[in-house]
């Protein structure tokens, strides 16, 4: 339809009708072309008038040539060809004559013809349904996704995009928490993803920033925590874009007060959440990241901190990615780590407090991995106890088997190594692809070889442990303890050398030197033997003996079993029932988040309560992110408790 | 558009509806309806009401014209059907029937009608030697066209046409409060025959000033009209335009209390304004009516038409909106459903009767047409099998509400580049359907259940006919594919629905034929031609055989499917018709159009029975409710207005579109009406308080005014946005899930 300004119509000039007539070979008065340009105008808007119906019944907003045509044509006139074309026609002006006209390049049929690149048709038209609201309320998923289809924005999403961008890379802080909260989620932005995509690659040319990096991997959040949003592809860029953060030198980490260890930390974290949630979107995703993070390990030449964040991004992926890369590679990396932590030199300080980070890092990934593997193996007895789950039944949900019945620590006693009739390589420098599973105890004497004491904190060693030293004394200095483990079965683990995890404890726990007696564990363990609980500050101060600890577990265990079953009975109810209900919280780590909010709720920091306030954050993310904080950072020695705490909060207000 | 007529007759009806615009438009759509009824298969009152004396002596000319057509070209067969049809004499003809057309010198008795029958060959023929028989009219290739524009060659002095206007605008403006409304509404066709009157005696520039200075007075809504008209500046371009014509040829409907109008006679008397009084007289149809006047919302709910309101007595007319007695059907047993458990089984076999047909089953409505009224198809096994299935999925309907709203699917259509233009499921949604601009239509199966084309005949001769799956075996397995292309349009389809019984689809296209498709074997049946303009809509019965169809041509069409012509012709809208429904009990059939009213037509007799007025745009959806009883329409101008067919009254507006509704959809139960539209959103609104809070007493169903409380907000119950995706069709599952559909436009 015609604007509604001054000027209503086009208009034909009396000088234009006079030109096309000459053109044509003829002479006219003025009086004729002003009549005829009067007329032509009046012709003009009655095909434009008739040529809008056209549009409306083919249910469109926008006039296309082709409607004119048709309303042309309708009138016996013959329609207009070659502007049929979907894409617009550039409009030309030249100054001098004020003469306004419509390109027409050239097109060299030849060229056209012979072309290697012949387009591709487009895809066939289709019918997709789906539920896009249900009884009336919500969107299940995003209606329509076209993958392929490269959109051009509306205006409105162009708009939506700058100021999301804006708001995000801006200084605003609380500017900064909306946008972000709104890309997480908005349900219509699936057309601005590829731009959001690429925004984020752009950390490869803010590494300088830390500030921005850390703004740029809240976005990535964001967009994987998106439900309406499918990554499809577009998973790959996003993880390209967090290991940079991961692995890379960046330029920011030259200064040794930027803190880029805790941007690596949220980055690994990261990773794993979008290669749980998304990781099935791209196939060998995973292999990928394993390699790139093995690359990366492997390669001397890298500083420390890329090596860091190759540890971090391992651990965050799982104990399994811990076992298979950098188990194998541990003892050629552990050479080049004892080098630069043994250089005492002035100017080799600042490396080797990066050392250290690296060596806490590697500690925490390797503790967790012998726990998680203790933990698998123990699993496959569940069945055969049965009979004494009752009591076994670890509170948190750790089912720890009975010690008499555990099948696979039985030839402990006999060697470190390669003992199991499965076991063929020792592990060290064996490349993933071929990698077999190392059996626990095989491991565990390997990496005791290297962190010595640091590491039996995570498993006492029953007193016929081949040639490693016999378990540190266990730290008793509480008798609140509740070694709730059968009472007839002290007898029979004693004599039986066996490895169990202890996994009530929490490396936090373990490293921190604070005095105050730790919590009460709810965790049946075996026997009151196994439930070492040391840490390399406490083990020497410790006094008990393992007798007495078991002596006072045995007494508690007689008063307060039943009151105590009780309990276990109820939180055992209660955690069956969430399981239930959340089929994509697995229970391990279910048992982890809790065991550590417990933990660090004796420590007077209200976690739960501080989570419950915190909608925002998800449940799996939340789960992962205490988890992996916790671990990673619990474990780094520098740390003291309470900048620890402080950390903690800092964390989980910048993730907001 | 239309204004160039081909040279070549097309046929019978192509003549009548030429012929139509020098009669009055609203009275001569019953005509019509009769002359055409000469179809076979059309039902015998059609004609009772027309013996020779029926219409006025044009009439009989114009038939006579058409005899006379037909013998020339030896089609003696119709030339029977005609004079019974018509009931003509025999001897008229035979009069008449000696001297062909061509011939000059005619008898004196037959003088005059012979030079009119010729007159009107001339347009039909080629021939121009008639000219000379006809000197007056012959000559100009639209006669008509110029006694109708010859109403304006009364000469005032232009100069004087502003004062006269501004002197009843000063006047108007100085009555009292209840008048000044409903006088005010002689404004803008005072203001537009006016200003015709100028451009049309060659006073392009009084007339330009005069459209200048008081078309900014007129009502928002005439808004379109006025560009039309601002564009008209010659008499040279009166004669091609159609909006002018419509405007000339309809008197322009106002009404107006008595003693408004006793005001309103007064003052142009004093004043001997007799400029506008002669407008008045000629050009405006004034329905008086006692009572108390109309106020200024109540006015601006009716008005906004092309020509006005609806008189009253045009909705007058008893229009029987009941539903049809359900034929009996025995719901057997269910052997899967319900194994052995006979007496659980009772209960069900009664209640869906209950539900679907509630008392009707039992007692004739007394609203509802006779059985017979029109003839329906007899119902095939297939048809009671399907039946069953209904039955049963509706005990399984979610009863829907407030607090009950439907679960809403909505079906895309992806890389639909051509340009998506129409959509239609089948009633038990296993079916879509899409017309694109490409001129193809897409069947898609949305079950897993594939689409299969019945076996070749030489296939078909070696299966077993005996065997009890037979209708498996003579399915092609080898075509089996979700979605089959049908190919035979050559313009945009426009419009597309299936049968009742999923066996056939209709499409309608911009190449003025409407396609009957078989779902069977995917291939065109029949292509009806009559519409020689873009047909903009079709629509089966809910019963199957009849189908409707209108389009640019103005008429609306019913046909039979196993008949090339049509039975009934509609005609009275003054612009396009947009889009046709049947009503639910087939004996009525609903048009929208650009004109900005709808029609209700009754498919007995051709009559128009409702005229509804109000909206301010092109109306582009309609639905009625499942019982029958009321209207649903959607127009351009985002609205959808509801009315209640009997007693002919708007009953209800619903605001909150922004952009034209293109479909509405009650649910099954009839407790909520959902509207797609192209602002990319589906609403819901509670049709149950719409239709409640309706007060009918008799003074209001007298006089048709209208008290609509603006409640738009409270009646919506939820919006609902699509990504980029306009809402072109909606659709109630059997189980009331509601179905949209569109194309994503990325």
């Amino acid at each position: 339809m015609a604007d509604r300004e001054e000027r209503r119509f086009a208009e034909v000039s009396r000088d234009s009708v006079k030109l096309m007539a000459e053109s044509a070979g003829v002479d006219l008065g003025d009086d004729v072309a002003a009549l005829l340009a009067e007329d032509v105008c009046y012709r003009l808007r009655e095909a434009t008038q008739s040529s809008s119906q056209f549009m409306r019944h083919a249910k469109r907003r926008k006039l296309t040539v082709e409607d004119f045509n048709r309303a042309l044509r309708w009138s016996n006139v013959e329609a207009i060809c070659g502007y049929g074309a979907q894409d617009g026609l550039p409009f030309r002006s030249v100054k001098e004559g004020e003469l306004f006209f419509v390109e027409d390049r050239d097109v060299n049929l030849v060229e056209l013809a012979l072309a290697t690149n012949i387009p591709k048709g487009c895809a066939e038209t289709m019918v997709r349904v789906n539920v896009s609201y249900l009884d009336g309320k919500g969107n299940l998923e995003p209606q329509g996704a076209v993958p392929t289809a490269v959109q051009s924005l509306s205006d409105d999403l162009l708009k939506y995009y700058q100021q999301i961008t804006r708001a995000i890379l801006g200084e605003d802080p609380h500017l900064m928490k909306v946008a972000l909260l709104d890309l997480q989620s908005n349900s219509k932005i699936a057309a601005l993803l590829p731009y959001f995509v690429y925004v984020i690659s752009g950390v490869k040319s803010v590494s300088h920033d830390l500030e921005q990096l850390n703004r740029l991997l809240h976005m990535v959040k964001s967009l994987v925590q998106n439900p309406y949003l499918y990554l499809g592809s577009y998973v790959r860029s996003l993880v390209s874009s967090v290991m940079y953060c991961i692995l890379e030198p960046l330029a920011a980490s030259i200064n040794p007060l930027n803190d880029h260890w805790t941007l690596r930390d949220y980055a690994a974290l990261l990773l794993s959440h979008i290669f749980w949630t998304h990781g099935d979107l791209v196939s060998g995703l995973y292999h990928q990241i394993l390699l790139s993070l093995q690359k990366v390990l492997s390669d001397p030449v890298r500083p420390l901190c890329s090596h860091y964040g190759a540890v971090v991004g391992l651990h965050a992926l799982g104990w399994k990615a811990v076992e298979r890369v950098l188990f194998p590679h541990l003892p050629a990396y552990w050479a080049n780590l004892q080098a630069v932590l043994d250089d005492y030199s002035v100017s080799n300080a600042q490396v080797k407090a990066d050392g250290h980070k690296v060596y806490g890092a590697i500690l925490v990934a390797v503790e967790r991995l012998l726990k998680m593997k203790a933990l698998s193996l123990s699993q496959p007895a569940e069945g055969a106890t049965n009979a004494q789950s009752g009591s076994v039944m670890g509170a948190m949900g750790y089912r720890v088997s009975s010690p008499g019945l555990s099948p696979p620590p039985e030839p402990l006693s006999e060697a470190a190594l390669g003992i199991a009739s499965h076991l063929q390589a020792g592990g060290a420098g064996c490349p993933w692809e071929e990698w077999t599973p190392v059996p626990l105890p095989a491991m565990y004497c390997e990496l005791y070889s290297f962190f010595g004491d640091s590491l039996a904190v995570r498993f006492s060693t029953g007193p016929g442990f081949g040639s490693y030293p016999p378990c540190t004394p266990s730290q008793l200095s509480d008798t609140r303890k509740e070694p709730s483990g059968p009472a007839s079965n002290p007898d029979t683990t004693r004599k039986m050398p066996q490895l169990t995890a202890n996994l009530n404890i929490s490396p936090r726990q373990d490293g921190s030197p604070r005095t105050d007696p730790p919590p009460p564990s709810l965790a049946a363990t075996g026997s009151g033997r196994t439930l070492a609980r040391s840490s390399s500050v406490q083990r020497s101060r410790s006094s008990s003996s393992r007798s007495g600890q078991r002596s006072t577990g045995l007494v508690f265990t007689a008063v307060e079993k039943p009151l105590e079953e009780e309990l276990r009975a109820e939180v055992e109810e209660l955690r069956r029932f969430f399981l239930q209900e959340n089929p994509c919280v697995e229970e391990g780590r279910l048992g982890k988040l809790l065991e550590k909010a417990l933990s660090v709720h004796h420590s007077d920091v209200n976690v739960l309560n501080a989570e419950a306030d915190e909608r925002r954050y998800d449940f799996t993310s939340s789960l992962y992110f205490v988890i992996a904080t916790l671990t990673t950072m619990g474990k780094t020695w520098c740390i003291k408790d309470i900048m620890h705490e402080s950390l903690f909060f800092d964390l989980e207000n910048n993730v907001i | 558009m239309a204004a160039v007529q081909s040279g070549v007759g097309d046929g019978v009806e192509e003549k009548d509806i030429k012929t139509e615009p020098p009669t009055d438009g609203f009275g001569n759509n019953a005509n019509d309806g009769r002359v055409l009824s000469s179809s076979p298969g059309s039902s015998a009152p059609a004609a009772s009401g027309k013996p020779a004396a029926g219409g006025t002596p044009e009439d009989q000319q114009t038939l006579l014209a058409v005899l006379q057509f037909l013998k020339k070209n030896k089609l003696t067969e119709s030339v029977e059907i005609l004079r019974r049809e018509a009931g003509l004499p025999e001897d008229a003809q035979d009069a008449k029937g000696a001297d062909s057309s061509g011939s000059g010198g005619a008898a004196g008795s037959v003088d005059l009608e012979g030079g009119d029958a010729s007159a009107l060959l001339s347009r039909v023929t080629v021939s121009s030697s008639a000219a000379a028989q006809a000197p007056t009219k012959a000559a100009e290739d639209q006669p008509d066209v110029n006694v109708v524009l010859s109403a304006y060659s009364q000469q005032g002095d232009p100069a004087l046409y502003e004062v006269y206007y501004s002197g009843l605008k000063r006047f108007i403006e100085t009555v009292l409060d209840c008048h000044r409304a409903e006088l005010s509404q002689v404004f803008y066709p005072l203001f537009v025959h006016m200003y015709l009157e100028l451009v049309y005696n060659n006073h392009e520039n009084e007339a330009k000033a005069f459209f200048e200075k008081f078309s900014g007075d007129q009502e928002c809504y005439y808004e379109d009209d006025l560009r039309v008209l601002s564009s008209l500046t010659k008499k040279e371009h009166m004669r091609g335009n159609e909006t002018l014509l419509d405007f000339r040829t309809s008197k322009f409907v106002l009404r107006i209390s008595r003693d408004s109008y006793q005001l309103l006679k007064r003052h142009l008397q004093e004043r001997q304004n007799n400029q506008i009084w002669n407008i008045i007289q000629e050009h405006l149809y004034i329905d008086i009516f006692d009572g108390m006047p109309r106020s200024k919302s109540q006015i601006d709910a009716m008005s906004g038409s092309l020509a006005g309101e609806a008189k009253r007595e045009a909705n007058k007319a008893k229009v029987y909106y009941g539903l049809l007695k359900e034929p009996e059907i025995e719901l057997p047993l269910d052997d899967e459903d319900e194994e052995a458990e006979n007496e659980e089984g009772k209960p069900k076999k009664k209640k869906p009767k209950k539900d679907s047909m509630g008392s009707k089953s039992k007692k004739q409505d007394p609203n509802a047409p006779s059985q017979n009224r029109i003839p329906l198809p007899e119902l095939k096994d297939s048809d009671k099998l399907d039946k069953i299935m209904y039955m049963k999925e509706a005990t399984k309907r979610i009863r829907l509400g407030t607090d009950n709203l439907p679960s809403i699917c909505f079906y895309s259509f992806l890389n639909a580049y051509q340009g998506l233009t129409a959509v239609d499921f089948t009633d038990d949604s296993s079916l879509i359907a899409g017309g694109f601009a490409d001129s193809t239509v897409r069947v898609w199966s949305v079950t897993p259940k594939k689409l299969r084309k019945v076996k070749s005949a030489a296939d078909l001769n070696l299966i077993d006919k005996e065997s009890d799956d037979v209708l498996e075996r003579i399915m092609d397995e080898k075509t089996a594919s979700e979605s089959k292309i049908l190919y035979g349009h050559s313009g945009p389809v426009y419009g597309i629905s299936f049968s009742p019984d999923r066996n056939y689809l209709l499409s309608s296209s911009e190449d003025g034929t409407v396609r009957l498709w078989s779902l069977q074997t995917f291939t065109c049946l029949v292509g009806y031609k009559g519409h020689n303009y873009p047909v903009w809509d079709t629509q089966f019965s809910p019963y199957g055989y009849y189908f409707v169809s209108g389009g640019h041509d103005r008429v609306a069409r019913l046909w039979a499917t196993d008949h090339y012509q049509p039975l009934r012709m509609f005609s009275g809208h003054l612009a396009d018709i947009t889009c046709t429904r049947f009503h639910p009990n087939s004996n009525y059939v609903a048009t929208g159009s650009s004109d900005r009213t709808i029609r209700l037509w009754d498919v007995l007799n051709g009559n128009c029975v409702r005229i509804f007025t109000g909206h301010k745009g092109p109306i582009h959806a309609l639905a009625f409710s499942p019982n029958g009883k009321f209207l649903a329409s959607g127009a351009t101008d985002g609205r959808v207005l509801l009315w209640d067919i009997g007693h002919g009254l708007m009953v209800g507006e619903l605001k909150g579109h922004a952009d034209t509704v293109y479909s509405l959809r009650f649910s099954r139960d009839g407790e909520l009406l959902a509207s797609g539209s192209m602002d990319n959103t589906v609403r819901l609104w509670d049709a149950m308080k719409a239709f409640d809070d309706l007060e009918t007493d008799d003074f209001t169903a007298a006089t048709g005014h209208v008290h609509l409380q603006d409640n738009s907000q409270e009646l919506l119950l939820g919006t609902y946005m699509t990504k980029s995706t306009p809402v072109i069709h909606l659709h109630f599952t059997r189980r009331n899930l509601l179905l949209a559909a569109g194309a994503y436009n990325p």
